[in-house]
């Protein structure tokens, strides 16, 4: 006997063709599946009534294991248990060694890719394979539980996620065997599902303090598009810090001398027992006992109130740091939305409320938040609902640009423009008879290429010489709803073009990533004092290497020593002071050389006249 | 004339109500389409159409157009889980024969 769902009116769908869609959180620590039935998202428990799947993946010789099981291994195998995969998205082989918070796994690269795989005793897995394991576990829960294949489904990702990692949990999905509507940024999913997208326009703070990490954002609702004004957080700050605090005070107030890895777990599961315990209860009984060691106590919520304080104003910092990046006050937030299992521990909701000034949303369960938006756009995107003006518009995190002369960044689309989005900015060449042109795609806000991340890298080969400034280089970039992009290049009066899909090469690390924003404003003022800098050394060039040309030609027949003489000297200086002079001098002497030469140029224009019309008949000369 | 909600699909049905915020009652009906013939519809409603009967059952509003009426009279909807799946069931005394998956079915 079927079991059917209500539809919104009109919108029956006929038998065997119900549009099933499915919004997956892929968390850290917990992944989490969702969905909307009869109007309604749910989160889809398994077979024992549990929402929650570990992000654990263990490997054994035959077959490997997901969730809860693999969770159990880790401590016995950690070689084989793989956690925390999420934190190796997108990630090089460079920036492994870097992450000083990723288990002591083997990696091991191969010669045909840079992608680190890490060795189980199940083979060789890369961190995109090791997250298909685990969406493929979601994604037959829920083909179980909605008695359907699934259409498509809308996977989260946080807000600070780059191009390489969006990339890499894409690739997931495909290696996975689904059909991704579309990667949505974990603060927009915890907005919707609160239905903060049906507001017209507002100032959204979402505070995600989950297991092991700490997010704030800061987005901004306008007509239906989200834009993220500010990310900011610690990638080494949640509940696990509170545990370790608590265990701490135990270890303290016990006396124990001895703490080996058995005691110190003991110690850790007991402190986040009476952690929840105090999310209601005013005090709790914590007991160690075991055959050497025998304590208990009780511990009031003040007590570990005064415990956690110092972590939760952390937060807070974080938050000052994120409301100043985004250049908005605390009274302009409309509403403050509760991420992550952490923030049910009542100081931190009593801490936030108190900074923000206001009672934060925390009506829905906070672990469950981010994939009950994202279960909701994903029925949207399905086509479950009628006149559905709402699809949800994502921004660019992060400007994307092009290196032009002199190492600087050219933004082609700035960042925080709704994707998906097309823009196209012509360029030309800098030298005489130039017949290529490498096109160098980087993403940030600095206004140097060397400060900004490297995506890509190709050229535009085999158009016709021409002379400088004359060739007309259309560079067109993409950026797909997903915040992947492709860049294409043409040359407009030849018709030769090319184009590449931003395969990103990886190179960030998590810190770098949240830093770049911040760095960009830090350095607002450097920045565009080395950009005036750069670009009039790039103008210094250009003027020598034009008067080199045009001696060289004709210098000899138009010009008396003393003239040649004169114009050598103020290139000279110039070139001389190239690359140690100020932005102000180079001005000056740049124009200096320009007067110096000014005659020259005049002179070089008569004679070119002249020699047109050298030998002619005024008749043959076209007037 | 009438159509039954059992106890368990009343109370989901003014759940999921709640849970949309809008909407007058829940509509049943069936469309000529599928394996079998006729399917069920199953949904919101949030106007009346003409020829539209009301029930009021167990405090929900039911919404049947008469040309369905003739196939759903004496249907007792139920709401089961089986396994992880759960939803609506018809169970209508008026299908005789319906196809493998129960979506579809003849009269």
């Amino acid at each position: 006997m079927a079991l059917l769902q209500i539809s919104e009116p009109g919108q029956s769908a006929t038998p065997h063709q119900h549009r099933s869609s499915a919004g997956i959180d892929l968390g850290t620590t917990n992944s989490l599946v969702a969905t909307v039935r009869s109007g309604e998202a749910v989160c889809l428990p398994d077979e024992e009534g549990r929402s929650l799947l570990p992000s654990v993946v263990h490997f054994a010789s035959s077959g490997r294991l997901v969730g809860h099981q693999a969770e159990a291994l880790q401590n016995s195998d950690p070689m084989n248990s793989i956690a925390s995969i999420k934190r190796l998205m997108g990630r090089g082989q460079e920036d492994v060694s870097r992450l000083d918070d990723v288990r002591p796994y083997e990696f091991v690269t191969r010669a045909d890719s840079s992608v680190p795989r890490i060795h189980t005793r199940g083979g060789d897995f890369s961190a995109v394979e090791i997250s298909a394991e685990i969406l493929k576990v979601l994604v037959q829960r829920a083909r179980q539980s909605i008695n359907s294949e699934l259409d498509g489904v809308v996977i989260t990702v946080p807000a600070y996620f780059d191009d390489a990692q969006r990339q890499a949990t894409r690739d997931a999905a495909t290696l996975a065997g689904l059909n991704l509507f579309r990667l949505l940024n974990e603060p927009t999913a915890a907005a919707v599902a609160y239905g903060l997208d049906q507001n017209a326009d507002g100032l959204i703070a979402v505070f995600d303090l989950g297991g092991g990490t700490f997010d704030i954002s800061l987005l901004r609702l306008n007509r239906g598009v989200f834009e993220v004004l500010a990310t900011g957080g610690d990638s080494s700050l949640g509940g696990d810090d509170m545990d370790h605090a608590l265990g701490e005070w135990i270890i303290a107030e016990a006396g124990f001398s001895d703490v080996d890895a058995g005691l110190a777990r003991r110690i850790l599961l007991a402190a986040r027992a009476a952690k929840e315990n105090l999310t209601c209860a005013e005090s709790t009984q914590i007991t160690i006992d075991d055959r050497k060691h025998q304590w208990s106590a009780t511990i009031t919520r003040e007590r570990f109130n005064e415990l956690i304080h110092g972590l939760v104003a952390k937060t807070l910092t974080a938050c000052r740091r994120a409301l100043r990046d985004a250049a908005v006050s605390k009274s302009e937030i409309d509403e403050v939305v509760m991420v992550g299992g952490s923030t049910r521990v009542p100081l931190v909701q009593s801490m936030v409320a108190e900074y923000f000034e206001r009672k934060p949303m925390c009506d829905l369960d906070p672990d469950k938040v981010v994939a009950l938006g994202a279960a909701i756009q994903a029925d949207i995107l399905a086509g479950n609902k009628p006149d559905s003006d709402m699809l949800l518009l994502d921004v660019l995190p992060l400007s994307l640009g092009i290196e032009t002369m002199g190492g600087l960044s050219e933004k082609i689309i700035t960042r925080n423009t709704a994707i998906p989005v097309a823009r196209a900015q012509e360029f030309t060449t800098f030298k005489d008879g130039q017949t290529a042109m490498s096109v160098h795609v980087v993403q940030g806000e600095r206004e140097l290429v060397s400060d900004c991340r490297s995506l890509a890298r190709f050229e535009l080969r085999g158009f016709p010489p021409m002379t400088a400034g004359a060739a007309r280089i259309r560079v067109t970039y993409q950026v797909d709803a997903d915040g992947l992009m492709s860049v294409s290049a043409e040359e407009i009066t030849s018709g030769v073009a090319a184009e590449i899909v931003v395969k990103p090469s990886y190179g960030l690390t998590d810190s770098e990533i949240e830093s770049m924003l911040r760095a960009s404003m830090d350095h607002a003022r450097e920045d565009i004092e080395l950009r005036m800098h750069k670009e009039q050394q790039v103008e210094a060039r250009r003027v020598i290497e034009a008067i080199d040309a045009a001696m060289k030609q004709d210098g000899e027949a138009l010009l008396t020593v003393d003239e040649s003489a004169s114009i050598e000297k103020h290139r000279h200086s110039l070139e001389s002071a190239l690359e140690t002079a100020d932005t102000e001098k180079l001005r000056r002497l740049v124009r200096a050389l320009e007067e110096a030469s000014e005659f020259y140029v005049a002179r070089r224009m008569d004679n070119s006249v002249k020699q047109a019309l050298a030998g002619k008949q005024i008749d043959e000369v076209d007037v | 004339m009438a159509i039954h909600l059992s106890d368990k699909a009343a109370s989901r049905v003014q759940h999921f109500l709640q849970n949309r915020g809008k909407g007058i009652g829940l509509r049943l009906g069936v469309k000529t389409t599928g394996c079998s013939g006729l399917a069920y519809v199953i949904e919101f409603v949030d106007e009346l159409q003409e020829g539209d009967e009301v029930f009021e059952t167990k405090g929900v509003k039911v919404v049947v157009d008469a040309k369905s009426l003739v196939f759903l009279d004496g249907t007792e909807v139920d709401f089961a889980r089986v396994g992880l799946n759960e939803g609506f069931q018809f169970k209508n005394p008026n299908a005789r024969d319906a196809c493998g998956c129960g979506e579809s079915f003849t009269v």
